[in-house]
């Protein structure tokens, strides 16, 4: 059996009397759409944030390649090649697309008006969003120099999704990312989730949206009361069973 | 609703919807016609307001307000806002002149001190922004209080003559000559400032960290920017800029008097807003603030110099505010 390529063991967090995430696993593999699914208080969101360094879990273990890692804050988890798309975007509406990209690695120009000056290499970067974006298929944004504010909501989750393919070299993580868009956009984001797992890297797809789970997830990840309870396929079981296990009026399948 | 389809740019805006776009990609655009559009008019009232003479004259007296502006929009520009600015650049100011005068200390020495206790106070806010957590207004106003009340301690209410002071003290006062116009070393001292704050918001990674924090705080956050870093750093620069603009208020005056000051808070955010920086964070920039700032100065000297009693400028600047503000709320609205 392959190594996955992020693994998480009995993974637990407290909030005091609350618990969120109470001893849950996750296995994400190499070249796959993995969803999560779980109804609201599930413990999705928290478990997501415990493995894209956003949360500290009081106990349990991430694994990375096989290797247990540590994360403090999202700069780690960054650092290691985990890239997150929170549902909020995490982008700044005033800066243009490409200082998004860029957004906390900017790169600065060689030399001393680099080492000195700290002058940034606008045109490299520039250059570089451009071919990014392209490369995902997002070649019609023409001017990457628009304020990200100005794009319309799909435009703004294509910016997002390219900066953590961009980036990120192990695991891509999206929260939600189809939520807030029409059914245009929501299927060219579904595209470009697809896209970016087809150039090699994994995808964890958190999503309330059963249909756009369905379409495009390779295994799909029941969470209830802080825990696993079932890890399915779309071609195993439909999108009632999979609604009954999340809130737990079918019992999980066993296995 | 937009209804654009496969990520492509519409292409069809309204006359309104052009301008909208425009004045948000060019938010310096809208000051500087206002600046414009009054120095031809105040010209035409009185031709005397564009003779070199007056020009110098209205540059001087923005030297001030325009340095504490440019702290100021660092400040605004992370969504914060400094109502210690005025009384972090007189107590500044105070401390140089008595450093000179009580403790008989070399002028440069005196400066440099001065400048190092108006970073400490910027970096008292800055800490109780960041790491208290308490909102910028509060702790500026709590601030903007002790260091009055220190100001009034250390001065004993005395005011330090020019001639007291080492020339370095008084330095900023003094002029040279470009053709027939003339400019004192603090304003060319205010210029070079805003030239290098331009360069470091526009090509520095620290630069579009303290636009990120300022649009949306957690989601620089989440990004990987350590905004309490950018805060922090913000707020102390700012601080060195207010002692700076005590340095060249020094000058100005031809004295260090601890009695000034009190409309240099609301003077500084008034030339923000007019340049275009927007009070929720993340929008503008230090060009628009000089252009701002001379608004303001041009405001003032043309509305005198066309006989308007002094009362009505102030109501003058008070409804620019206003325009200015309207505006700004106009322009976020754009929607792609």
């Amino acid at each position: 059996m392959t190594t996955p390529v992020l693994e998480a063991k009995s993974l637990t967090k407290r909030y005091g009397r609350v618990v969120a995430i109470d001893g849950s696993d996750l296995e994400l593999y190499p070249g796959e759409i993995l969803a999560v699914i779980g109804d609201n208080g599930a413990g999705k969101s928290s478990l997501i944030k415990a493995l894209s360094g956003a949360l500290v879990p009081d106990s349990g273990e991430i694994r990375l390649d096989g290797e247990p890692v540590r994360f403090r804050n999202p700069m780690d988890a960054r650092a290691a090649g985990i890239e997150t798309v929170y549902q909020t975007l995490a982008v700044a509406p005033g800066l243009d697309i490409a200082d998004n990209l860029f957004l906390g690695r900017e790169e600065r120009r060689a030399g001393p008006l680099g080492s000195i000056f700290r002058m940034l290499d606008r045109k490299h970067m520039r250059s570089e969003a451009r071919r990014h974006m392209s490369d995902l298929g997002v070649g019609t944004l023409q001017n990457i120099r628009q304020a990200v504010e100005s794009l319309s909501g799909g435009q703004r989750q294509a910016v997002a999704v390219a900066r953590s393919a961009a980036f990120g070299s192990k695991v891509v993580i999206l929260d939600e990312p189809t939520a807030a868009l029409g059914v245009k956009e929501g299927n060219r984001v579904l595209q470009l989730i697809r896209d970016v797992r087809d150039r090699g890297l994994p995808v964890i797809l958190i999503s309330h949206n059963m249909p756009h789970v369905f379409e495009v997830a390779d295994r799909i990840h029941i969470q209830r009361l802080g825990r696993r309870v079932a890890v399915i396929t779309p071609n195993s079981h439909s999108m009632s069973d999979a609604v009954a296990i999340m809130t737990g009026a079918a019992p999980p399948p066993e296995g | 609703m937009t209804t654009a389809t496969d990520f492509e740019v519409r292409n069809r805006d309204s006359i309104g919807l052009r301008v909208q776009h425009v004045l948000h990609g060019n938010p310096v655009l809208g000051p500087l016609a206002v600046l414009l559009v009054a120095t031809v008019a105040f010209s035409i009232v009185n031709q005397r307001f564009i003779a070199a003479a007056n020009l110098s004259l209205v540059l001087a007296q923005v030297t001030v307000i325009a340095t504490l502006a440019l702290g100021q929009t660092l400040i605004i520009l992370t969504a914060g806002i400094d109502l210690s600015a005025g009384a972090i650049a007189v107590f500044s100011s105070i401390l140089m002149a008595n450093f000179c005068v009580k403790a008989g200390m070399p002028g440069v020495l005196a400066l440099l001190l001065g400048l190092a206790c108006g970073t400490a106070m910027g970096a008292l806010n800055g800490f109780l922004v960041t790491r208290i957590k308490l909102p910028p207004f509060i702790v500026t106003l709590g601030t903007l209080t002790i260091f009055f009340s220190l100001n009034a301690v250390v001065s004993q209410s005395e005011t330090v003559r020019g001639a007291d002071m080492p020339s370095l003290m008084t330095w900023t006062g003094e002029s040279i000559r470009f053709g027939q116009f003339q400019v004192t070393y603090g304003s060319i001292v205010m210029l070079v400032l805003f030239g290098f704050f331009f360069y470091a918001l526009s090509w520095t990674a620290w630069g579009k960290h303290v636009y990120a924090t300022g649009d949306d705080v957690e989601a620089a956050r989440l990004a990987g920017i350590r905004t309490g870093r950018v805060l922090f750093s913000v707020y102390t620069i700012a601080g060195l800029l207010y002692a700076t603009a005590g340095w060249i208020l020094i000058g100005r005056l031809a004295s260090a008097s601890p009695n000034v000051g009190t409309e240099y808070n609301l003077d500084s955010i008034t030339a923000v807003v007019l340049g275009g920086t927007s009070l929720f964070g993340g929008r503008g920039g230090v060009i628009g603030t000089l252009i701002g700032a001379l608004i303001v100065g041009v405001f003032r000297n043309g509305l005198q110099l066309a006989g308007v009693e002094v009362v009505w400028q102030g109501f003058a600047i008070g409804l620019l505010v206003l325009i200015a503000v309207s505006l700004d709320q106009w322009i976020r609205k754009v929607k792609a």
